[in-house]
């Protein structure tokens, strides 16, 4: 049983608006026997004004595409011709409080109808672009169609990529082992799963030829600038035990981009050997950090800073 | 009528008889002991169990009570009866079965068939739901391991001549299987003697509970099991039998074998009662499958020119329980299988509504159900965009069709 809200269950036991519309000048028929709904809209419009004075509606179809047909009337007597067009199938759906997911291409059938019955009006053609196939991923209402589309067209390879680009399969998953049937019957029309061609002898393909190993200095990921720091500050406190043996201490002062500045204390402070404890403290911080950096003595930051 | 109102959907699964329910709940309670425990805690439930054994055996006239094997419930049964046979005869490589079966043989063979490099023979049926016999008889060959054909159509209740299509099938050196599923219970069986290998039941569809099946499995056929682990069943289907199950499923087949005659009397009559009153009160409307040859309890009207969801919900709204072949109560596109087999045409099958009875079923019932039909039929057919007032169906063609 599907769970219909009271709101759809109000339109279906007593729809608003049914039968024939005899002076109806806007009528759109569409629908889809096999699939086993079919909607006619009739409207009455004002040729002065545009507004839709009156609608009615008879449908072959469900629960749900009954009180869509009626939602659709209710929402749209009134509006001008205009303002009627932005009505889409959302809409009707949020009119009723919601579908099920299965059920939402009745709303799609709604808005349709009136998409055609205003062409009708206007006197031009009007062209569906409904899809049909089987219902695939029922969470997003994605038929086999629509994947088998979306898979040509972007040449898509593999489940995720056809997850990410028409949503199918991406909420509860159930439905994986149908797209892959669609996915495979796809790749094997087109022929992308045929295996690489030999090449001539004494030649070699391009896909033979190994990309080229990364370098092995490449540069680490980027660090945030708290993780940089942190990883400064390590660096510092491994480097103070020697430096202690010694009678002096090193304290970290500030960080300004490649520039760091750090206190020599105790023994170290006006030391003769004090530059190559500088230099010793920039070789550490530079192996750490994986980049360039200057070391240089708090006694040299910028004023103000 | 109970309080919840006419439940008239037997066919998709039965009210566990309240005699079925008193057998069962010792089990739960006193009786917990496992059947293989040496201690009398398991001896207890051991002896419930090979009694339920014997019931089964009875209503299917079979010859051993180690031809049961308790499943899970019909879809177990019917892979494990597939599965078995390919495993058995790897170098056969094809399958017969029927385009009207339960989608737990249909959809397990359009697996062996992609995936598995088998090739399969779906026997077609004709606008009745009769299976094409000379197909079937071609259909069969040294390559084929398994025939798996149901006994009666969930859906029509037509009945499959089994007899015959088990003697053909054995001639050409293949296993039969039959997905009895809707049959057992309603139609006297004696195994026995019969040229069936292999038959799938299910428990909750004669009053057991869910969850509970069996496959008889004629002695002396090759099998190789589908679920391996420990020695229950015979190392036929290993795991800790569900004795609750198992003790309900034989109180049913007793009943259901004491039934059996008021099914195919009495509600035999209730169904050609509510069935003969809505053909009369209802125009454009008409029997699916074959009238003559079908299970006692089933009728299935195929109501033209409206949807069976919308049939459903208004006759739920009366009180009343059936169920349809339409597309939008499955959530699917198209309509059932079973009545695009038949050829029904699409503004039919999409009204397709399947009354199933059941020993339950009162003539008080059944006068309700005719009472309210006709209406929710008219009421739908004026929302209609195919029918007209006149009372005939008129020219309709929507954009997209």
């Amino acid at each position: 049983m599907w769970n219909y809200t009271d709101k759809v269950k109000e339109h279906f036991f007593n729809p608003k608006n049914a039968g024939a519309l005899d002076e109806a000048n806007a009528v759109g028929e569409v629908g889809s026997i096999t699939c086993g709904d079919a909607l006619k809209l009739m409207m009455k419009v004002n040729p002065d004004s545009q507004v839709i004075e009156d609608a009615k509606f008879q449908t072959f179809g469900c629960g749900s595409a009954i009180a869509s047909s009626s939602a659709l009337t209710e929402m749209i007597i009134g509006k001008t011709v205009d303002e009627a067009l932005a009505v889409t199938n959302r809409d009707i759906a949020e009119y009723l409080g919601g579908l099920p997911p299965e059920k939402m291409h009745c709303s799609v059938m709604g808005a349709e109808a009136l998409r055609a019955a205003i062409a009708n009006f206007k006197g031009e053609e009007w062209v569906d672009d409904h899809e049909e196939g089987e219902l695939v991923c029922k969470c997003f209402g994605i038929d086999a169609a629509m994947i088998e589309r979306a898979v040509t067209v972007n040449s898509l390879t593999t489940l995720e990529e056809v997850t990410h680009y028409t949503k199918a399969g991406g909420s509860c998953q159930t439905c994986h082992e149908k797209i892959e049937e669609v996915l495979e019957a796809v790749l094997a029309k087109t022929g992308a799963l045929a295996p690489p061609k030999s090449h001539a002898p004494g030649t070699v393909g391009l896909d033979a030829i190994k990309p080229l190993a990364p370098k092995a200095e490449a540069a680490p990921a980027k660090l945030t600038n708290v993780q940089r720091m942190q990883k400064i500050m390590v660096a510092i406190e491994e480097l103070r035990p020697q430096i202690q043996r010694d009678g002096g201490d090193v304290e970290l002062v500030d960080i300004d981009g490649k520039d760091i500045y750090v206190r020599l204390t105790g023994a170290c402070s006006g030391c003769s050997q004090s530059a190559g404890t500088m230099m010793g403290v920039q070789a550490k911080l530079v192996e750490a950090l994986g980049e360039f950096v200057r070391v240089k003595p708090a006694s040299l930051l910028p004023a103000g800073a | 009528m109970t309080a919840q109102g006419i439940y008239l959907d037997n066919n998709a699964t039965t009210r566990v008889d309240p005699e079925v329910l008193a057998e069962m709940l010792p089990l739960f309670t006193e009786q917990f002991g496992n059947p293989s425990s040496m201690h009398g805690f398991g001896a207890a439930v051991g002896g419930k169990i090979e009694w339920a054994r014997k019931q089964v055996q009875a209503l299917l006239g079979a010859a051993h009570d180690s031809e049961i094997v308790f499943t899970s419930g019909g879809t177990e049964s019917d892979n494990t009866a597939i599965l078995s046979v390919l495993e058995a005869y790897p170098k056969k490589k094809s399958i017969v079965t029927s385009v009207v079966e339960h989608p737990a043989v249909l959809a397990l063979c359009d697996y062996l068939e992609k995936k598995r490099g088998y090739t399969v023979h779906r026997i077609g049926v004709d606008k009745r739901g009769n299976l094409d016999l000379d197909a079937y008889k071609a259909a069969l060959g040294p390559d084929v391991a398994i025939v798996s054909i149901m006994w009666a159509n969930n859906e029509t209740g037509t009945i499959f001549p089994i007899e015959e299509l088990a003697q053909l099938a054995k001639a050409a050196g293949a296993v039969f299987h039959t997905d009895a599923v809707q049959a057992v219970g309603k139609i006297p069986m004696t195994l026995a003697t019969s040229a069936v290998d292999m038959l799938s039941l299910s428990g909750h569809k004669l009053h057991a509970p869910k969850g509970i099946g069996a496959l008889y499995v004629k002695r002396g056929l090759r099998f190789r099991p589908m679920l391996r682990g420990g020695h229950q069943e015979r190392s036929r289907r290993a795991g800790t039998e569900n004795a609750p199950g198992i003790v309900g499923l034989g109180a049913a087949a007793q009943l259901a074998l004491m039934h059996m005659t008021d099914e195919n009397t009495r509600v035999k009559a209730l169904r050609d009662k509510l069935e003969q009153a809505i053909l009369a009160a209802v125009p454009n409307c008409f029997v699916t499958g074959n009238p003559d040859n079908r299970l006692p309890n089933t009728c299935n009207v195929a109501f033209e020119y409206i949807e069976g969801e919308a049939i459903l919900l208004l006759l739920n709204e009366a009180g009343i329980a059936a169920s349809s072949g339409s597309a939008c109560t499955s959530g699917s596109l198209e309509p059932s299988h079973v009545m695009r087999a038949m050829g029904v045409p699409y503004t039919a099958a999409h009204g397709a509504t399947r009354f199933s009875l059941s020993r339950e079923t009162t003539e008080e019932e059944i006068d309700r159900v005719i009472a309210v039909v006709p209406d929710i039929i008219a009421k739908l057919r004026s929302l209609s965009p195919y029918w007209s007032q006149a009372g005939a169906p008129k020219e309709f063609a929507p954009v997209y069709s």
